[in-house]
């Protein structure tokens, strides 16, 4: 403060509860519904609460949670990305064909990676230089890389890895399976990164208000377009754990994954008009729609009616959140 | 002049006593208009004198909190701008509300399309509808070719067609020839002749003196939300109308404060394109420079150029005597340039996001570490904004929503100061804002300029620019039209000035 005067107290300020708080009280509803749900479940059939189910649970939620978390930092800024399922088809591929030329697997792994954020930054690219509408570009991006995946692979799966590689998956920590660690490991990167850095403040400013940004000085086309690159790193670390458990790299994977880690987010509190939406919530609700899937399932509902019932929820739960921040107004 | 009728008859529109306060405002006090069949009624007045609250009540936009309306000598209720056409009333504003996909006879007749049985369109009828109307105000447009494609002209045309075709007997335009050409002016004026000669009275604002003199029979001059005189236009000179535009008492309420003006901050040299013309000026360390024209002379534009949110032509800027390039809001803010944009809530601020970190979004990478935030410094920032601004918050970390308009200038300012930035862009600092919290922001600007700071204000608030700068730049058609200090400044010197009218 070069021009700040002698330091008044500030005048008596009305007792308004800060509604910054608001977001906190609604991660812990959706906890809440996360914890119901469990209990529904445990009520109804004695094969739920087991250790060897619920770490089922978490190793079948644990690629969705991937990916949503990079869909997450899109979804903040007031974008969308429709193209992470074919992306992580894509460095799927890349990866195995990599694997398969005796490429070592750090450096298969570092170029699955690489090729997940090359797609990002071209998604990126295309909104900001390109001024394309998100959904449009990254519908483009979803039908270029699905295509880019089948040649390479020529339409077929390629299976095979070394044990050291399919460690990533098969590896248990203390009885935890290597994917849920990595997830959880994820998760506290993507956490800290959009709670405690510029890249995470400039993430919900654009989104919030992508025109008061760029007026207050901020680079936005430049973190705008690295945003993109996010939900395609994501979706490559998603690609590298399912290649790894499948021992199987498959060019048709990760099909229908866009709307998955996009139910995921809005579940957790992501607001698709921007500025809202917390990592923590986006990994509560990709546990709900595990929970809900596997609890489906140990309840023998046809596969047809799991899609009904997922469906209600999603729309169940943006119906309660939007009536929420309405009484907050 | 053609048309007018007598004035025996009892006039068609009579405006009575028309008062309405917004919220630290009272934009119309006791204002009355009168207007007969067949005449052009110009309507003059200053940015903020109340032209548009009035022309809003009169079209069923917004409601008077006291006065009447007559029609024909009978009181009315306009309630809604639905209500308002029924009655006869239309308005034609600056931004045309044209669909531009649909062709010009549905334009016309949107919201009220012919119909057989069924709910079908009976587009023969609409068409020949439309025709008759087009053919009557004298203009060759096909009614079957999509507006998007019609110049602007012609795509006003079809307002005034859309508008006869409600059976219109009051039709106002709004500043009706800002975006056309000298021909164009000509074939707009000579439908306007033509619908006087039918007995339609057209309200006409313009700050354009000489269409007034060419196009009005008579004018109404309002100031500070009152009308001041209504005159035959064959009975006045565009000198004395100024004089009634500008004529006031100037109360003093402005704080007064010690005047040193240091060393150069900003150099602007032949400024040029985007609608902007050789603009070259100076801003001192400790001044307030202050920027008047009408809406629409250039004045925000300037500002956007000088900050780099639009790309301009040529722009040759020196801070501090070195020049710079400013090719985006993000070289401003390097070289020290901050921008508190008129409307705050859709570019100053993010809402949704609370007071501590809207001020730290102009300077984020100043404190971070790595890309990692200091959270500490950040928080003891935005406390201190709080404290030595005086922003009325519960906390930092309440939503920006949630302030003040006022509170939320001062958020806005704070984040330029935390950034250490020494030249300030304040456009219309002060609107929409109430007095108590004006006086706030005038003292804080005042603090600013005595600490080192420059200012450059745009305003539309003649008294304001008057109040509170040393020098004033008088902007009009894109270019600087007077420069003056503001000792030898008056009201009129600058209406003059902004208006384009020799003394």
């Amino acid at each position: 403060m070069t021009t700040a005067g002698q330091a008044a107290p500030a005048d008596a300020a009305p007792d308004v509860k800060p509604t910054i708080h608001a977001q906190r009280g609604r991660q812990l509803g959706t906890f809440a519904g996360l914890l119901a749900l469990c209990a529904i479940l445990w009520a109804a059939t004695p094969h739920f609460l087991t250790v060897s189910n619920l770490l089922n649970v978490l190793e079948q939620t644990a690629l969705n949670a991937i990916v949503a978390m990079g869909m997450t930092y899109v979804i903040i800024s007031g974008g969308i990305d429709l193209s992470v399922g074919s992306v992580l088809a894509f460095a799927g591929i890349g990866l195995a064909l990599a694997l398969e030329q005796g490429i070592p697997a750090p450096l298969a792994i570092a170029i699955a990676l690489g090729m997940g954020v090359a797609c990002g930054l071209v998604n990126g690219t295309l909104i900001t230089l390109g001024r394309l509408p998100p959904f449009i570009a990254t519908l483009g991006m979803m039908s270029v890389a699905r295509g880019a995946a089948l040649m390479l692979a020529e339409g077929r799966p390629i299976s095979g890895f070394s044990d050291g590689f399919r460690a990533i998956a098969t590896e248990r920590v203390a009885g935890v399976p290597a994917p849920v660690l990595i997830t959880i490991v994820i998760y506290a990167v993507a956490h800290f990164v959009l709670t405690r850095t510029v890249f995470g403040r400039v993430t919900y400013a654009i989104g919030g208000n992508e025109e008061a940004a760029r007026l207050s000085g901020v680079p936005v086309r430049a973190y705008k377009t690295a945003v993109y690159g996010v939900a395609g790193l994501t979706s490559a670390a998603a690609a590298i754990v399912l290649t790894a458990r499948l021992n199987s790299a498959q060019p048709t994977a990760g099909t229908m994954y866009e709307l998955d880690a996009i139910a995921a987010t809005v579940i957790g509190g992501s607001s698709l008009l921007g500025g809202e939406g917390s990592q923590t919530g986006t990994l509560i609700g990709a546990l709900i729609m595990g929970v809900l899937r596997n609890g489906l399932n140990l309840l023998n509902v046809s596969s047809f009616l799991q899609q009904v019932v997922i469906g209600v929820v999603i729309i169940g739960a943006v119906l309660v959140d939007m009536s929420l921040k309405r009484r907050q107004r | 002049m053609t048309g007018a009728s007598d004035p025996r008859d009892p006039p068609v529109l009579q405006m009575r006593g028309i008062s309405k306060r917004y919220p630290g405002a009272r934009a119309l006090d006791n204002a009355s208009l009168e207007v007969r069949a067949g005449e052009v009624h110009v309507v003059l007045g200053e940015n903020g004198a109340g032209k548009s609250t009035l022309m809003k009540i009169l079209s069923g936009a917004v409601r008077a909190d006291s006065g009447e309306v007559l029609l024909d000598g009978h009181p009315v209720e306009l309630g809604s701008p639905l209500r308002a056409r029924r009655l006869g009333i239309s308005i034609i504003y600056q931004e045309l509300s044209l669909v531009p996909h649909l062709s010009v006879a549905d334009n016309i007749f949107l919201g009220k399309t012919p119909t057989r049985w069924a709910g079908m369109v009976d587009s023969g009828r609409m068409r020949t509808d439309a025709r008759r109307i087009l053919d009557g105000l004298g203009v060759a447009i096909d009614c079957d070719a999509p507006v998007h494609g019609l110049r602007l002209a012609q795509q006003q045309m079809v307002e005034v067609a859309r508008a006869l075709s409600d059976d219109a007997r009051i039709l106002v335009m709004d500043e009706p020839t800002s975006a056309l050409s000298q021909r164009e002016v000509g074939e707009l004026f000579a439908t306007i002749e033509r619908l006087t000669a039918k007995g339609v009275a057209v309200v006409y604002i313009s700050h354009r003196m000489d269409e007034v003199f060419r196009i009005g029979h008579r004018v109404t001059v309002l100031r500070d939300g009152r009308d001041v005189a209504t005159r035959r236009i064959a009975d006045v000179t565009p000198g004395q109308l100024v004089r009634l535009m500008a004529d006031r008492e100037v109360a003093d309420h402005y704080p007064r404060r010690e005047r040193c003006h240091g060393e150069e901050l900003l150099r602007v040299d032949r400024l040029h394109g985007g609608g902007l013309k050789d603009i070259s000026f100076v801003l001192r360390r400790g001044e307030i420079l202050g920027i008047a024209g009408l809406v629409g002379a250039g004045r925000t534009r300037l500002a956007r150029a000088l900050v780099g949110a639009d790309p301009v032509g040529e722009r040759r800027v020196s801070v501090r005597g070195a020049p710079v390039r400013i090719e985006s809001p993000a070289d401003a803010a390097r070289a020290g340039i901050g921008f508190l944009p008129e409307d705050r809530k859709q570019q100053g601020l993010v809402l949704r996001l609370s007071v501590e970190r809207n001020v730290s979004l102009s300077h984020l990478s100043a404190l971070a570490r790595l890309g990692i935030l200091d959270r500490a410094q950040e928080r003891g920032e935005a406390e201190g904004s709080i404290a030595s601004l005086r922003i009325r918050t519960p906390g930092p970390d309440q939503l920006v929503l949630n302030l003040s308009g006022g509170n939320q200038q001062k958020v806005v300012l704070a984040k330029w100061l935390a950034a250490h930035a020494s030249i300030l862009i304040f456009d219309e600092p002060t609107r929409g804002i109430d007095v108590a919290a004006r006086q706030e922001i005038y003292l804080l600007m005042n603090r600013l300029v005595e600490n080192g700071a420059g200012l450059i204000m745009i305003s539309s608030d003649l008294p304001e620019v008057l109040g509170m700068s040393d020098r004033i730049l008088v902007m009009r058609g894109g270019r600087v039209a007077l420069e003056v200090a503001a000792e030898d400044a008056t009201d009129a010197r600058i209406l003059q000035a902004a208006l384009g009218v020799a003394s």
